[in-house]
């Protein structure tokens, strides 16, 4: 399979920076596949996800979306239209006071049809369960809520690709767990490929594949079930591990003998049920 | 106290004046301000004041949401009543005390002046009570589409308007918020003469502008990567449609200056 996103060697420093914010990252995003970049302060995650839309051209190296290079100007529309990004604070992405509005804001800029827009915008809205909240004001809205319309909002380009920009770092727990869901269930159901940056290792634990960045460089790249167990590798990088693993690997420790791929919390339920029955 | 802010008050509602296209509403009351200033009899008064109370009936709002809407222009009402009342020449003296003089003329005149404000204001307050912001907005943008030809950036004047107003009760919480920071150090904003009162203000304003700036700064990001090219090529999703009522409020729109005009013409 082709890669939807291909990322050859790029390095980026900001202006005024002593270090350079990426150096070095080679990564393949494969369509349908869901993505978790996971990193500490600075470790360059945020720069990296500037890369994926063309708001940042790297400095040397380059992107590929779908085939486009994102340092070629003319290629700006056509690549910000199939990868769609979701910001941290949903405050500051919603652009009307009524929700149908805003999620009609993105195929308004593409020129789409005006009945074709309508359809655009009910499907967005349905696919991120806010279809009863489309004539409501943004501002009397939850976080989770705000931040589902927020991704409402890109679908209605109907992207191939979602990138999400530590979508969930505002939000009270409860809002975290309405948008990761809804994350996970745009990827599994619609195909639409996730690329989320993020701190919190148990949403992360939910992907196929986690890549760990540090000071600019992929440190750690691969199915979450191999990445986390190595709870010291994750430890010298300042991160932790989630608290599935977490509870794997202690109870390894004194004495059980759990799978440490197990993950995420029904996997590592699952297990110890498992060792407990027999 | 923040809460009590009211920009163009909207009372959502499903009456004939509600669902007129905001066009129709915004070409009527421009109508409806010139006619006033035509009006120079009791006649013309009385007929501004029953199309007035009709509008206001078929709407559905309350008057006294009209009422509480002239609140705070009492004083200017007041000071327009008083300079007329007092400064009018004429020949009928009504009242005379040392230099003071009121004339039946100025008494005419203030009481005028005074119909004829409260009918603009209460006129104007119809308007925005029964169309929401976002449908002035859109109105407003494509009865001025035409000077797109003279490259007036319409499209965009009009998105600044409906970000400003999407953004007031975000900037409202926010201020709320940094109030209240502010106080939990210390900050007194209450009290104090008028000038401490300003400068307190200060420590208030700083971070809120700050935050303004990030905010327009990653919503213009945002709006970067939904695509945002500018006006061209634009759609809409919702589009705005001229209906049999609103061909009916234009020809009641045209009777009414009619009418204006031959009272004034008889002079009742």
């Amino acid at each position: 399979m082709d890669p939807i996103i291909r990322i050859e060697n790029i390095t980026y420093a900001y202006p005024d920076a002593p270090g350079p914010a990426l150096d070095g990252v080679t990564l393949d995003i494969l369509p349908g596949s869901f993505t978790a970049v996971l990193g500490s302060n600075g470790s360059g995650k945020s720069t990296l996800a500037k890369h994926l839309n063309a708001i940042l051209t790297p400095a040397s190296g380059r992107v590929l979306v779908d085939g486009m290079d994102t340092a070629d100007e003319k290629n700006l529309l056509p690549i910000r239209r199939r990868v769609g990004m979701v910001f941290q604070n949903p405050d500051n992405q919603i652009v009307a006071n009524v929700v149908e509005d805003d999620v009609a804001f993105a195929p308004e800029n593409l020129g789409v049809e005006p009945a074709q827009i309508r359809r655009r915008v009910d499907a967005a809205l349905q696919q991120v369960g806010m279809y009863d909240f489309r004539l409501h004001a943004p501002h009397l809205l939850s976080g989770g809520q705000k931040q589902r319309v927020a991704i409402a909002g890109v679908l209605a380009m109907e992207p191939e690709v979602l990138v999400l920009d530590e979508p969930t770092a505002m939000l009270d727990p409860r809002g975290r767990r309405e948008v990761v869901s809804t994350v996970e269930k745009l990827c599994r159901e619609r195909g639409i490929t996730v690329v989320l940056i993020t701190h919190h290792m148990d949403e992360a634990a939910r992907a196929d594949r986690v890549v760990i960045l540090d000071r600019g460089r992929v440190a750690l790249d691969g199915a979450p079930g191999r990445v986390f167990p190595q709870a010291d590798r994750l430890q010298a990088l300042r991160l932790t591990v989630p608290d599935a693993t977490e509870l794997i690997l202690r109870l390894n420790a004194a004495g059980m003998d759990l799978p440490a791929d197990a993950v995420t919390p029904e996997a590592c339920a699952a297990a110890i049920e498992e060792a407990l029955c027999h | 106290m923040l809460k009590d802010i009211t920009l163009g008050q909207f009372f959502p509602g499903d009456t004939p004046v509600h669902n007129l296209d905001p066009r129709t509403k915004l070409l009527l009351t421009l109508v409806y301000i010139v006619a006033l200033f035509l009006v120079n009899t009791w006649g013309g008064y009385l007929l501004v004041f029953a199309v007035l109370c009709a509008v206001t009936a078929l709407s559905r709002i309350r008057p006294r949401a009209l009422l509480k809407g002239l609140k705070p222009l009492v004083f200017i009402i007041v000071f327009t009543a008083v300079l007329n009342l007092f400064f009018t020449p004429g020949e009928d003296i009504l009242f005379r005390w040392k230099f003071v003089r009121i004339t039946y003329a100025g008494l005419d005149r203030a009481i005028a002046m005074v119909l004829r404000v409260m009918f603009l204001v209460s006129g104007t307050f119809l308007l925005t009570y029964t169309t929401s912001p976002l449908a002035i907005t859109d109105g407003l943008e494509r009865l001025m589409s035409p000077l797109k030809k003279l490259h007036v950036p319409v499209y965009e004047l009009s998105l600044m308007m409906c970000i400003a107003l999407r953004f007031i009760p975000t900037l409202i919480e926010e201020t709320d918020r940094i109030m209240s920071a502010q106080k939990a150090r210390g900050a007194d904003l209450e009290t104090g003469t008028l000038p401490e009162r300003a400068k307190a203000l200060l420590p208030l304003l700083i971070p809120l502008f700050i935050s303004a700036f990030r905010r327009a700064d990653e919503l213009a990001l945002a709006m970067e990567c939904r695509c945002y090219n500018g006006g061209q090529g634009r759609t809409r999703m919702k589009q705005l449609r001229m209906a049999g009522r609103d061909i009916a409020a234009f020809v009641l729109g045209g009777a009414f200056v009619a009418c204006v005009l031959i009272l004034r013409r008889l002079g009742i």
